[in-house]
C-alpha cells in the first residue's frame, strides 16, 4: 500500500482545533464574570447611560420573548420562535444601526424589532395567525419576518445594491451614508441563498453586514452538522472579513456590528459578524431541546447570560441605583401588560379583506372569487331569516 | 408616425430602451445581459447606453438574481431579470414561488413587488437538454404572479413596457423560437392594448383555435390550411395567462360552438385544461364538442433530432379541430 496522496494543506493547522468558547479569535469586551476587558480593534468608550441603555433594552427584550411564550402556553399564540440567550447579540447589533440602515430579520429577531421602533406587539400577529407580517417594512426600516431560511439575506444584499444605485454609500456624510443588516443563523450558513448572497454582495461591494447568530442548534442539528470549520473564516473565502464576536456580550456585539455598519456605510463593502451565543430556549415552543442536547451544556451557557454580566457590571461599577432597577422593572411589566391585552384584542382577519391583498390592485378574477364567497356566505343568512 | 420592420428580439430590445427611458428605476440583471446583449442579444447595446448600474451583468446564480431583484424592488426600484433559459429557471422557484408572489399579499397590501421575469420559452432551436421548456403553467398556479406570453414583434414592444409600468410581479414568456424569425411592421405612435387582454387574430365561424407564444404561428398557418378545405377557424391569442381574459374566448366559443387549445407544454395540468374547464362552466349550452387540448406528451423534452414529433404542429391542430367535428 502506497501512502494516501498528500492534499492541501492540514485543516486543523489552518483553522485551528475546534473550540467550544468560542476560540482565540473571539472579541469580547465584558467577561461572563463582568469585567471590562479591551481590544485593540473593536473597542468603544462606553458611557454611563449607554450601558444603562443596552441593559434596559436587553431586560425589555427578553420580557417580550418571556410574555410571549406564556401567551402561547395559554393558548393565545399558535407558536413563538424564542431568543432567550440572545439578547445581547440582538440589542448590539440592533443599537449599532443607524435609522438610515435597514434590517432584514429571520422571524427570531425581536430584539432587533424593538431597536428598530417596531411596536413588539406587532409581532404576535403572525405567530397569533392574525396576519403574516403586519407591519410596513419601510416605515421601520425592517423587513418583514422571513421563514423560508436564508432567502432574506438575498433581499438585503438586493436593497444594499439599491442604496449604491441612490448614491448613500460612501458620500462621507454621516446623516445620509447608509447600510443594510441581514440576519440569519448557523443553519442558514447552509444555505445556497446565503452563500449566493455572500457572492453577490462580493462582486458589487454592496454595503451589508451578514450578522450571522451562530446559536449552536438549527432545531435539532448542532453547529458540527453544518461546517467543519468556524463559521466566520468561511468570509475570507468568499473575498470579505469575517470576525467572531462574544454574541453574549452587548458590548462586544454593539462595538463590532458598529465596526462592520461603519465600513459598508463608507463604501468598504461587506463583512461577517458571527455572534457566537446559545440558543437557551427551545427552537419554537413547540420543540423539544431534551431529546438531542444534554443540560450540561445548557447550564454552562446560562453562566455566560448576556444580561447577568452587564448587570454584575453595572453593579460593581456604581453606575445603578435601586431606584434603577425599579423602574425598569415597572417598564417590564408595563410592556408585559401591553402584550398580554394587546394580543388578546388582536382583530382577527377579515376573510373577505384577504382578496385585497395579493396584487397591488384587485383583478377580476379574483374579485369574482371574492363575490362568489361572500354571496355563499349571504346565502346562509337568508335561509336564518326564513 | 415612424413604421419600422422589426423582428421579436428587436421589438423587445427597442421595448427595453423605451421603458429604461421613461423611468430611471428601471434595472436590467441577468447573466451575460451586459456587454454581450444577452445569449439572445435581447439586451443588445443597452449597457453601453445606460451604464453598467442599470444594465447589471450578475453573478451565474438564477436565485441570487431574483432574490436580490426583491430587495431592490423594497429600495424602490423596478428590475427587470432575465432568466437565461426556460429550464434554469428552477434555482429561482424558491425566491419567485415564496417571496415574489408573497410579499404583497404577506404585508397586506403595503408593499409592491414591481418585478418583470423574463424566460425565453419553448423549443425548436434545436438546443440541448433545459433549453426548450414551457414552465408557463407552474407559474400560473402560483397565486401572486402574472403571467404573459407575447408573440410577435409588435406585442413584444409593447408588453414588455406594459408589464415593467405594471406594479406587481409578471412573468415575461417570450417565444425563443420567434426571436429572429418573422418581422412585422412596428408603429410605435399607435395606442397599445392593455396588457392583460387576449385578442382575436384571425375571424373566423367554424371553431375556436386558442394559443399563445410559440403556438399562435402553429394556430395562424393550420387555420390558412383548414381554409383551403372549407372550413374557417378563429384564431385567438390569449397573450395573458394569468389573469386569463375570458371574455373573448367566452364569445368566440358561443359563436362556434368547438374549441381547441394548443400549447407546447404538456398537456397534463397545462394550462389548455384551465382553458377547458372555465369554456365548460361558461359555454355549456353552446358547446358542440368537448375542448380538445393540443400540446406535448407527459414525457421530458425529447432530444433536439425529434422535437418537432414531439411539439404541436400544423396537423396535430387540424386534427383536433377534425375530431371536434367528428365528435
Amino acid at each position: 500500500m502506497s501512502d494516501p496522496v498528500s492534499f492541501g494543506p492540514d485543516l486543523a493547522e489552518v483553522f485551528g482545533p475546534s473550540q467550544s468558547d468560542g476560540g482565540p479569535d473571539l472579541v469580547q469586551l465584558l467577561t461572563p464574570e463582568g469585567e471590562r476587558v479591551h481590544h485593540p480593534e473593536f473597542d468603544h468608550d462606553f458611557s454611563a447611560e449607554e450601558l444603562r441603555g443596552l441593559y434596559r433594552d436587553m431586560v425589555l427584550t427578553r420580557r417580550i420573548d418571556v410574555e410571549a411564550t406564556a401567551l402561547q402556553r395559554h393558548g393565545e399564540l399558535g407558536i413563538w420562535a424564542q431568543l432567550l440567550g440572545q439578547e445581547a447579540a440582538q440589542i448590539g447589533a440592533g443599537r449599532a444601526m443607524r435609522p438610515q440602515d435597514y434590517a432584514f430579520p429571520t422571524y427570531r429577531e425581536h430584539g432587533v424589532a424593538y431597536c428598530k421602533g417596531v411596536d413588539p406587539l406587532r409581532l404576535l400577529g403572525l405567530f397569533r395567525g392574525v396576519d403574516q407580517g403586519g407591519w410596513d417594512p419601510n416605515e421601520n426600516n425592517f423587513g418583514l419576518y422571513t421563514i423560508v431560511i436564508g432567502a432574506q439575506t438575498l433581499h438585503a444584499t438586493g436593497y444594499a445594491m439599491g442604496m449604491q444605485r441612490d448614491g448613500v454609500v460612501g458620500t462621507g456624510d454621516p446623516e445620509r451614508d447608509s447600510a443594510v443588516l441581514a440576519h440569519f443563523g448557523d443553519g442558514a450558513s447552509s444555505q445556497g441563498d446565503v452563500n449566493e448572497a455572500f457572492i453577490f454582495a462580493a462582486s458589487y461591494n454592496a454595503p451589508v453586514v451578514f450578522f450571522c447568530q451562530n446559536n449552536q442548534w438549527a432545531i435539532s442539528e448542532p453547529i458540527e452538522r453544518q461546517t467543519r470549520i468556524p463559521l466566520y473564516q468561511r468570509a475570507l473565502g468568499f473575498g470579505f472579513p469575517g470576525i467572531r464576536v462574544d454574541g453574549n456580550d452587548v458590548l462586544a456585539t454593539y462595538a463590532v456590528t458598529k465596526a462592520a455598519l461603519q465600513r459598508a456605510r463608507e463604501g468598504n463593502g461587506p463583512s461577517f459578524v458571527e455572534a457566537y451565543t446559545y440558543r437557551m430556549g427551545a427552537h419554537t415552543t413547540t420543540d423539544d431541546p431534551t431529546r438531542y442536547r444534554l443540560n450540561d451544556e445548557l447550564e454552562h451557557w446560562k453562566l455566560k447570560d448576556p444580561i447577568e454580566r452587564l448587570k454584575v457590571y453595572l453593579r460593581r461599577n456604581g453606575l445603578v441605583d435601586q431606584q434603577f432597577f425599579d423602574d425598569l422593572d415597572a417598564e417590564a411589566k408595563e410592556l408585559g401588560h401591553h402584550l398580554r391585552e394587546g394580543c388578546k384584542a388582536l382583530p382577527d382577519p377579515k376573510p373577505m379583506d384577504q382578496f385585497g391583498y395579493v396584487f397591488s390592485e384587485m383583478t377580476d378574477e379574483i374579485r369574482e372569487q371574492r363575490d362568489g364567497f361572500q354571496a355563499y356566505l349571504a346565502s346562509f343568512e337568508s335561509e336564518g331569516a326564513h | 408616425m415612424t413604421t419600422q420592420k422589426i423582428t421579436l428580439a428587436k421589438g423587445l430590445n427597442m421595448g427595453l430602451r423605451k421603458a429604461m427611458e421613461a423611468d430611471d428605476k428601471v434595472l436590467l440583471m441577468g447573466e451575460d445581459v451586459g456587454k454581450l446583449g444577452g445569449v439572445f442579444r435581447i439586451t443588445d447595446g443597452l449597457q453601453k447606453d445606460f451604464g453598467e448600474d442599470r444594465v447589471i451583468d450578475s453573478p451565474l446564480a438564477e436565485s441570487g438574481i431574483v432574490g436580490t431583484a426583491v430587495g431592490m424592488a423594497l429600495r424602490g426600484y423596478r428590475p427587470v431579470v432575465e432568466i437565461q433559459f426556460d429550464g434554469f429557471v428552477y434555482p429561482a422557484y424558491d425566491q419567485i414561488v415564496c417571496q415574489v408572489a408573497k410579499y404583497t399579499y404577506r404585508s397586506q397590501g403595503k408593499v409592491k413587488m414591481p418585478i418583470v421575469i423574463r424566460i425565453p420559452f419553448g423549443g425548436g432551436i434545436g438546443a440541448v437538454e433545459h433549453h426548450s421548456e414551457s414552465p408557463e403553467a407552474q407559474f400560473a398556479h402560483t397565486p401572486g404572479l402574472k403571467v404573459v406570453a407575447c408573440s410577435n414583434p409588435v406585442d413584444g414592444y409593447w408588453m414588455i413596457q406594459q408589464a415593467i409600468a405594471h406594479d406587481d410581479p409578471v412573468i415575461f414568456l417570450e417565444p425563443k423560437r420567434q426571436y429572429h424569425a418573422d418581422k412585422a411592421e412596428l408603429d410605435d405612435s399607435a395606442t397599445p392594448e392593455p396588457l392583460f387582454t387576449s385578442r382575436v387574430v384571425r375571424a373566423g365561424s367554424d371553431a375556436t383555435v386558442l394559443a399563445y407564444g410559440p403556438t399562435v404561428k402553429t394556430a395562424l398557418k393550420a387555420a390558412e390550411a383548414a381554409e383551403s378545405e372549407g372550413r374557417n377557424l378563429e384564431v385567438i391569442d390569449l397573450r395573458t395567462l394569468s389573469p386569463l381574459d375570458m371574455a373573448p374566448v367566452y364569445e368566440s366559443v358561443r359563436r362556434t360552438g368547438r374549441c381547441v387549445i394548443t400549447h407546447e407544454a404538456h398537456v397534463n395540468l397545462g394550462m389548455g385544461a384551465e382553458v377547458a374547464a372555465r369554456i365548460t362552466e361558461q359555454c355549456f349550452y353552446s358547446l358542440e364538442a368537448p375542448v380538445l387540448r393540443v400540446g406535448a406528451f407527459d414525457m421530458p423534452y425529447p432530444p433536439s433530432r425529434i422535437e418537432e414529433e414531439y411539439l404541436p404542429d400544423l396537423d396535430r391542430v387540424l386534427d383536433a379541430v377534425d375530431r371536434t367535428f367528428a365528435f
